[in-house]
């Protein structure tokens, strides 16, 4: 039989571990695998929040794509044009035709600044930052270093974002750089969200509030940003309510890759990939599979739930190619770390039936504390960017961390 | 879960007041639950949107987030917030009679 052709979109962290994956589990005579992507720099994500506070230079978190995939794998340079599920085909923008035998959807989503009135305008990298993207990252870091008085506020426009925790690490951290910086006394510090709490899940929204209120961050709730004024200092909710800031910090809306809303069939309203929670298998045809933040699977977007999604997905494909039963595997398992500042972090595990609750989380290096200040927690996270370049991209096992949620040492019956 | 009474008639609630059985559903209940939630009258414009919800819950199992209502209802959200004050999209769905949307996580 001739090599089979999986077609891989997007070389971030879904698109190299997948890529990877099925380059060692098939061989070339098995399958031939494509990726695409249309630049060649991969970003450490995580490694982002701690640009604006001088922690991580972008040189240190942004490598070569090319450079994470293995011998064997098939790079394209390109954006993609669309995808047509007819004729089971990836038109690129140079006109280039990739057919295959197998795609999948690793593509991200794409921030979309220019849906909030006013965001993009004069006070875009002046008074308006964000830090999901490197520039504004960087940006962010001279005004912070320059800010001495005033009202910080750090807003999420609306839900689903990349790494639903990283907004509240921001508004931590910030509160402990301009603590360090001897300024945090002048300075209010707001954090506004479309959410009823501080997080989507109960028990972790009474903890993270809790630690908003110690720390003397405001919480403002059901804040729906609908209009930025940059030259007033306004942030303005779909309801009426303004919110005046001196440095404004956003999550701006997310929606996936341009390609999916040019692809007839393929995503949702908003460009995310309808996806089965368990195979990972599209809605849109059987050969079309997705990972990562670019479905529309009800867990967080995040680098870890990409992971566990990865080990199932690699399975799916290679059962797919040899007419297989799939895997029904994923369980919506997510793990992260939350930076509070001061050298500490909380950790957090769950799925799609368990909210993250507390208790120990088991680790070949022992167990580590559950929605829990400590600086195990912390020291965790630092590591955690040696293991996603060395052993996560190039699809290598990490002992302990599995597709599926481990429920000892959790506080299962725990309601507080 | 609870019974409330709307227009006389004996539903199932859950603890926020969202109908756990959309079947259990009509107008005049929808009508009833409005009043109760500041929405006095409700106009062709509400009926678009609620029964877009309502169709959207019934045919896929979930009801659109407020952003994919702004894109796909033709009501953009700026008009969604002055239609149902606060929270256009749980508004919508509790006066449609389906369960409360799930937030993303």
């Amino acid at each position: 039989m001739s090599a089979r052709r999986i077609v891989v979109l997007g070389a971030g962290t879904g698109g190299t571990m997948i890529a990877n994956r099925l380059r060692r589990r098939l061989s070339p005579e098995e399958a031939e695998i494509h990726v695409v992507d249309r630049d060649d720099e991969h970003v450490y994500q995580p490694g982002l929040l701690f640009v604006p506070f001088g922690l991580a230079h972008l040189d240190e978190i942004v490598r070569p794509r090319r450079r994470q995939l293995r011998r064997g794998i098939e790079f394209h340079e390109h954006e993609v044009e669309a995808v047509s599920l007819e004729r089971d085909e990836v038109q690129l923008a140079d006109g280039t035709l990739l057919p295959y035998d197998v795609l999948v959807v690793a593509s991200g989503v794409r921030l979309q600044p220019e849906e909030t009135e006013g965001l993009e305008g004069p006070a875009w990298n002046e008074r308006v930052f964000t830090f999901y993207e490197p520039a504004s990252a960087d940006a962010l870091h001279g005004a912070l270093e320059r800010f001495e008085r005033g009202r910080l506020v750090v807003n999420l426009v609306d839900m689903p974002i990349k790494c639903p925790v990283a907004p509240l690490e921001f508004a931590f951290l910030a509160d402990w750089y301009l603590r360090e910086r001897g300024v945090r006394e002048r300075i209010e510090l707001v954090y506004a969200t479309p959410l009823d709490g501080a997080f989507t899940k109960p028990v972790a929204s009474r903890h993270l509030a809790g630690l908003l209120g110690e720390k003397g961050i405001d919480l403002v709730t059901e804040f729906n940003a609908g209009e930025v004024d940059g030259d007033a200092g306004k942030l303005v909710g779909y309801d009426g309510r303004e919110l005046d800031y001196d440095l404004l910090v956003t999550v701006p809306l997310h929606g996936g890759a341009a390609y999916v809303e040019r692809s007839p069939g393929l995503g949702d309203a908003l460009g995310f990939v309808p996806t089965d929670r368990h195979t990972l298998q599209t809605a849109a045809k059987p050969n079309v599979f997705a990972l990562g933040d670019a479905t529309d699977l009800p867990i967080s977007k995040a680098g870890s739930v990409t992971h566990f999604e990865a080990e199932i997905l690699t399975e799916n494909v290679v059962r797919f190619l040899e007419e297989r039963k799939l895997l029904a595997g994923y369980d919506g398992h997510a793990n992260c770390f939350i930076e509070t500042g001061f050298g500490k972090a909380l950790m957090i595990d769950f799925n799609y039936e368990t909210e993250p609750l507390p208790g120990r989380f088991p680790t070949a290096a022992g167990p580590l504390p559950l929605l829990r200040e400590s600086r195990l927690n912390h020291l965790g996270k630092l590591l955690f960017q040696s293991v996603y370049w060395h052993a996560l991209l190039p699809g290598r096992e990490l002992p302990g961390l599995g597709p599926t949620m481990p429920t000892a040492g959790k506080k299962l019956a725990a309601t507080t | 879960m609870t019974t409330a009474l709307y227009a006389d008639t004996p539903v199932e609630v859950d603890a926020e007041g969202f109908l756990t059985d959309p079947e259990q559903w009509d107008e005049q209940i929808a009508e009833r639950i409005a009043e109760e939630n500041g929405i006095p009258e409700l106009s062709d414009r509400h009926w678009l949107v609620v029964r877009f919800m309502r169709d959207r819950y019934l045919t896929t199992g979930n009801a659109p987030s407020i952003r994919a209502l702004g894109k796909e209802s033709g009501v953009p959200v700026k008009e969604l917030y002055a239609l149902f004050p606060k929270g256009p999209a749980k508004l919508a769905a509790k006066i449609g009679g389906i369960p409360k949307p799930r937030g993303c996580i």
